[in-house]
């Protein structure tokens, strides 16, 4: 396998950059500085390694011929949507074709009956949103707490999660078909839409669970059918404060119970001052009247948590119409430099209380505001609960600190009992050597099978 | 380079690439940054620019033809900056022209950039056109020279000397005129504003022209300007008051507008049809008026106004800004955001687009006719479609 | 709370005596005691010391800790100028500067400007929702202290609240307040009488919603008419207006007795039906923790809120600045 430092075997890059240019058209090809510098980096901690080429194609017969190309010359592929993961699950640790799909962002079809949306690999979280509220008001998608750039395929190709977890599951629990480039150029399709049909369902045919939670380790997303929900007139969000975290896990549990939550999430975090040594629940609540509204709110507030609230235990914020975008960039801006990275996990919802005090130790010791954050999958089936650490990009000390704080944060994570969500290289370790030694024997063999010449995102997953 | 003699060192690591940029208020679409929406890299992004602009200035990255072509395809439309959520977003587009400032300096900026900087500072004007030759607009109209009338009417580089925007701009003078304006306009006498030379980092040319020009209307005694573009609406209301002016700017559209509702112009014709505006950013987004042109064109009988999706403040640019009106840096594709705005245009229905800028009327015109669409969808300015209401024409 | 003239001499004098009362239980906090009491004795300042000292919070107390923790300002020190003349405070709303745009407001400088450092110039009078008035009296002269190193010869309070803390609750508790202050709704009348050629009559009919704050000055109250019959407003009759006025219930739906989420809805619900019933349009707000309380009702039932600082501007033909 080639290396970044090392020449390719095959073709020389004067002529792969050629072929790329032949497959994709000069627009969409960069072999100079400004490019290989941006798509080095993840928005992260990760330490930032050059591609060698960076690619955009439109269609998945480009994708398929560049990887006949890089098959033959043995080059790295790394596929990159929104490159929020935040983990460098898209850096090009030796080098190759960065492939940047955002070029391919067609929502092809919406069915507002069988709510699905087939979209493109490239489609972001806004614009989907976006796109739903002006053409399809009764519908909508988990979105998740990413920037809305964030890619809607990259985000279940990772397990991500919206702010429809609490009915629905992980995102990845809502997709009904996906087409796929192989490592080795096939172009395959899986769900319904595999034998003709409509893209409206997964099951029963045979699963996709070999593309979701790989990185891009198995073979480039290239179509995606997502299941869609629907969505009522009035939405908003409804707050409860808590200031025992020990409480936190009976909330979760009392609210889910009533079955009329959207979403839950729990969070606590130094800034501002008002959120610090207190537990904060956002409740999502959707209603297609006041009568409706009123009812979910006497069910969880007057009913649910009435008695934590008469006890003074717990404090009931109101409810705000609108739900607006997620402005987790602001995060980014606490320590005046520009950047952040986060341990996420999932976690069974019991492990809150000592998630956050633990959480906030490591965040205090390494002299970084905490902030972390539970959010609800399920019927409180697990938690992903997610530990923040911001950073001054400008102030490598501080980097130093937010990345041996989410080392530490990793080990905890499944000292807790958890698992690490998209876990970085760091964490990638940590849980292969934890893996059931026949899985991982399995998850080797599924990769020497599907990517024979090691080409996929390498670096990542890579069982030793 | 050295990082900290940048203006701006203290807050160009805060972007975080969040891509909230790329997007118009309404998430629509990914593209509404224009450079962004042409090349579909993230260096050419407002997030990438701003990277890149700092890993130059930290040696991390050298400079190159290529990264000067990224800095000056910005076209400071000020998408970027209602968009990030950041306390930096106030600042964007003046780090980007801070740092095409530090190229200028070094004399490392495009050709197409040079080009126009040299013919602004030969020739006042961005194209080379002689200085004998800016009153050549006025062509055979009754239109009178400045002297001491109510208002000077500011035609600025585009309007006097390309031969479609000439158009316009006389069909102005003459609804001003039919609305009982008293105004006068500099013709050959007349200097480039500054505006796009300011956004490309040249500032101590920007200063002088600007100097020369306060110092010009002042000797006249001039006390109002109504401008034809909002390129120079923002520079003589924002930018020439550090210099010491204090003269009321006005762009057409507030004054036509004003005309229209003490009844001093009578929109006489019928003109059944239905219009899309496109929203100028130095009008809108960098002076936050989108209602003066909707209002006129509401007022025009037989006009049905119909909105693009990306409209006021979500409206995409037209590519013309910082100079690419004349550069041309983020043309040549169907992914140009000239040729995406008109394929929205069309896609509402409309049989006219209409502009309140003379960049956007020649940039959005030329792209009509790169798509083929000629015989479906006209560009006009408001000016026109009033002059036509007025009967004038 | 719904007792007679006997109970309620029965329980102020427990109140006062320092024993425990029903009263202290269901306060609601909506401050309307203050302007009742016609010897000016406040009630309800004694009220919320009572509640505090036998720890009878109406608030739960993860809702009384958030408060308190809000109001610490976090981001470096206040930028003190000398003014040496009239200024603006716009104290804990220094984010809403949108609502002090245009020519009413024309060269008067405003202090806490910053929306980073407005926690210095908060006047704490909201701890009086929490039975925390310790909170407000330890850091009340601190606040104090601020604003007057800022020099301004008059104080124009943009928020009933800041206005009645330094003319209500300061003499009540012999805090001394070195700066004039004036009325937001006066300011708001002299500048209009200034600007009168500009004026056009809005032919508007508008209800006001008091703030709860507006009962700590009740002498300024009649500018709220004296705004609307200059700006042609028609102030419409109804019966929850002065002194029968309903508070927002923002502070109310949070309290712990049971049932005061449905009371501060049905409060809503009845206020705003009572706008509606008597043919308001439009409906004026001063604070803009009633705004955001409210607006989301107001608008479903078809009347618009606006600030009254915004119908100002409308009256001289302005249009209202968007907040950002």
């Amino acid at each position: 396998m080639r290396s970044a430092s090392s020449p390719q075997e095959g073709g020389n890059p004067t002529d792969i950059y050629q072929a790329l240019i032949d497959i994709v058209g000069a627009d969409h090809v960069s072999n100079r500085q400004e490019e290989l510098y941006i798509y080095s980096w993840d928005l992260g901690t990760t330490e930032p390694h050059r591609p060698d080429w960076v690619v955009s194609p439109r269609t998945p017969e480009e994708i398929q011929k560049i990887i006949f190309l890089a098959n033959v010359n043995k080059i790295p592929v790394i596929p990159l949507g929104g490159g929020l993961s935040l983990a460098g699950l898209a850096v090009p640790f030796r080098g190759g074709i960065l492939l940047d799909l955002k070029r391919m962002d067609t929502i092809i079809e919406v069915n507002d009956r069988a709510r699905y949306a087939l979209l493109e690999c490239g489609v972001s979280q806004g614009q989907l949103t976006s796109y739903l509220e002006r053409r399809f008001p009764g519908l909508t998608h988990s979105e998740p707490g990413a920037p809305p750039a964030a890619t809607v395929a990259g985000n279940v190709a990772i397990h991500g999660q919206g702010d429809l977890g609490h009915p629905y599951g992980f995102n990845s629990d809502m997709v009904n078909g996906l087409e796929v480039v192989l490592p080795t150029g096939e172009i395959c399709r899986f769900g319904a839409c595999s034998i003709g049909a409509k893209w409206f369902t997964q099951h029963p045919l045979p699963d996709v669970g070999i593309f979701l939670g790989w990185t891009g380790t198995t073979g480039i997303i290239t179509k995606i059918s997502l299941r869609l929900f629907p969505r009522k007139k009035i939405r908003g969000t409804a707050i409860f404060v808590v200031d025992n975290e020990e409480q936190v896990p009976d909330v979760f549990h009392r609210i889910t119970h009533t079955q009329m939550a959207e979403d839950i999430v729990a969070f606590s975090q130094t800034i501002p001052p008002y959120a610090s040594g207190l537990q904060h629940f956002t409740i999502n609540l959707a209603a297609d009247s006041d009568k409706e509204l009123e009812f979910k709110q006497e069910l969880i507030f007057d009913d649910a948590l009435g008695d934590y609230i008469r006890r003074g235990d717990g404090g009931y914020l109101g409810f705000t119409r609108g739900l607006q975008h997620p402005q987790i960039s602001k995060t980014a801006d606490w320590r005046k430099g520009g950047g952040f990275e986060y341990v996420g996990s999932i976690m069974p919802v019991s492990q809150y209380p000592e998630c956050y005090r633990r959480g906030r130790e490591i965040s205090e010791r390494h002299g970084i505001p905490y902030t972390v954050l539970g959010r609800c999958i399920g019927a409180a089936h697990a938690m992903m609960f997610s530990w923040t650490y911001a950073f001054n990009r400008a102030d490598q000390e501080t980097m130093r600190h937010a990345k041996d704080a989410m080392h530490e944060t990793d080990e905890l994570a499944l000292k807790l009992g958890g698992t690490i969500w998209k876990p970085g290289l760091y964490g990638q370790s940590l849980v292969m050597s934890r893996l059931d030694p026949n899985t991982l024997t399995l998850m080797k063999k599924l990769k020497q099978l599907l990517d024979p010449n090691g080409i996929m995102n390498p670096g990542n997953w890579e069982v030793p | 380079m050295n990082i900290t003699d940048f203006k701006y060192e203290e807050i160009i690591h805060r972007c975080f690439r969040c891509g909230y940029c790329k997007f118009p208020v309404n998430w629509m679409d990914v593209n509404n940054c224009p450079a962004y929406a042409r090349y579909r890299m993230e260096t050419y992004s407002c997030g990438g620019r701003l990277w890149l602009t700092r890993a130059w200035l930290t040696d991390a990255i050298q400079w190159s033809d290529h990264l000067a072509h990224i800095l000056y395809s910005c076209t400071s439309c000020k998408n970027c900056e209602i968009k990030c959520p950041l306390g930096i977003n106030v600042d964007i587009i003046n780090m980007i022209r801070a740092a095409k400032g530090i190229m200028v300096e070094k004399g490392r900026i495009p050709k197409e950039a040079r080009d126009f900087l040299e013919n602004i500072q030969v020739h006042g004007n961005p194209y080379g056109i002689p200085k004998s030759k800016r009153g050549d607009w006025m062509g055979a109209t009754s239109l009178e020279i400045y002297k001491n009338q109510e208002y000077l009417y500011h035609v600025g580089c585009v309007g006097s000397h390309d031969t479609r925007v000439q158009e316009a701009a006389r069909k102005l003078g003459r609804v001003l005129q039919r609305g009982g304006v008293s105004f006068g306009v500099l013709g050959r006498d007349e200097r480039c504003d500054g505006n796009e030379v300011k956004n490309m980092g040249e500032e101590a040319l920007f200063e002088m022209m600007a100097q020369e020009n306060i110092a010009r209307f002042n000797k006249l005694g001039v006390k109002k300007i109504v401008t034809l573009s909002p390129h120079s609406y923002n520079a003589l209301k924002n930018d020439y008051p550090l210099y010491g002016s204090n003269f009321e700017i006005l762009h057409y559209t507030r004054l036509l507008l004003n005309l229209i509702e003490k009844d001093r112009l009578h929109l006489n014709v019928n003109i059944p049809v239905k219009v899309t505006f496109h929203d100028p950013c130095f009008l809108g987004r960098w002076n936050s008026e989108y209602d003066a042109p909707r209002r006129i064109l509401a007022a025009i009988p037989g006009v049905k106004l119909v909105e693009m999706e990306r409209s006021r403040e979500n409206a995409l640019c037209c590519g013309g800004g910082g100079g690419n009106f004349c550069m041309d840096l983020l043309g040549g594709s169907p992914d140009s955001s000239a040729r995406r705005r008109v394929r929205e245009a069309l896609a509402t229905g409309v049989a006219i687009l209409a502009v309140a800028c003379p960049k956007c009327l020649t940039i959005l015109e030329d792209a009509v006719k790169v798509e083929g669409l000629d015989d479906r969808l006209i560009v006009k300015d408001i000016a026109e479609i009033v002059d036509e209401a007025c009967g004038t024409t | 709370m719904d007792i007679d003239r006997d109970a309620a001499r029965t329980e102020i004098l427990r109140i006062a005596r320092g024993e425990d009362s029903f009263v202290l239980h269901e306060c609601v906090t909506c401050y309307a005691c203050e302007e009742y009491c016609p010897m000016g004795n406040h009630p309800f300042y004694l009220i919320v010391q009572r509640q505090e000292k036998l720890d009878i919070p109406p608030l739960p107390r993860p809702l009384i800790r958030r408060g308190i923790n809000m109001g610490v300002p976090f981001r470096g020190e206040p930028a003190i100028r000398e003014i040496n003349g009239k200024a603006l405070l716009i104290a804990a709303f220094a984010d809403h500067m949108f609502l002090i745009q245009g020519r009413i407001f024309e060269g008067l400088p405003v202090i806490s400007d910053d929306p980073r450092k407005m926690f210095h110039y908060f006047c704490q009078l909201m701890y009086l929702h929490y039975a925390r008035e310790s909170v407000i009296n330890e850091r009340l002269p601190k606040i104090i202290d601020t604003i007057a190193g800022h020099n301004a010869t008059e104080v124009i309070c943009f928020h009933d609240e800041c206005y009645g803390a330094y003319n209500s609750y300061c003499p009540a508790m012999g805090i001394d307040v070195p700066f004039r202050t004036v009325h937001f709704f006066e300011f708001l009348y002299n500048r209009l009488l200034e600007l009168k050629d500009l004026i056009r009559p809005l032919n508007l009919r508008v209800a006001y919603q008091r703030p709860c704050s507006s009962r700590l000055s009740p002498d300024k109250h009649h500018f709220v008419y004296d705004i609307c019959k200059l700006i042609g407003a028609e102030a419409v009759p109804r019966k929850y207006a002065d002194e029968n006025a309903i508070c927002c219930g923002g502070s109310i739906e949070g309290q712990r007795r049971e049932g005061s989420r449905k009371l501060a809805l049905e409060l809503r619900r009845l206020n705003v039906s009572d706008m509606k019933d008597a043919g308001a349009e439009v409906c004026i707000f001063n604070c803009p923790a009633c705004y955001h309380t409210m607006c989301d009702l107001l608008s479903q039932e078809g009347i618009k809120p606006i600030y009254m600082s915004d119908l100002c501007r409308l009256a001289i033909g302005e249009q209202p600045a968007r907040g950002r």
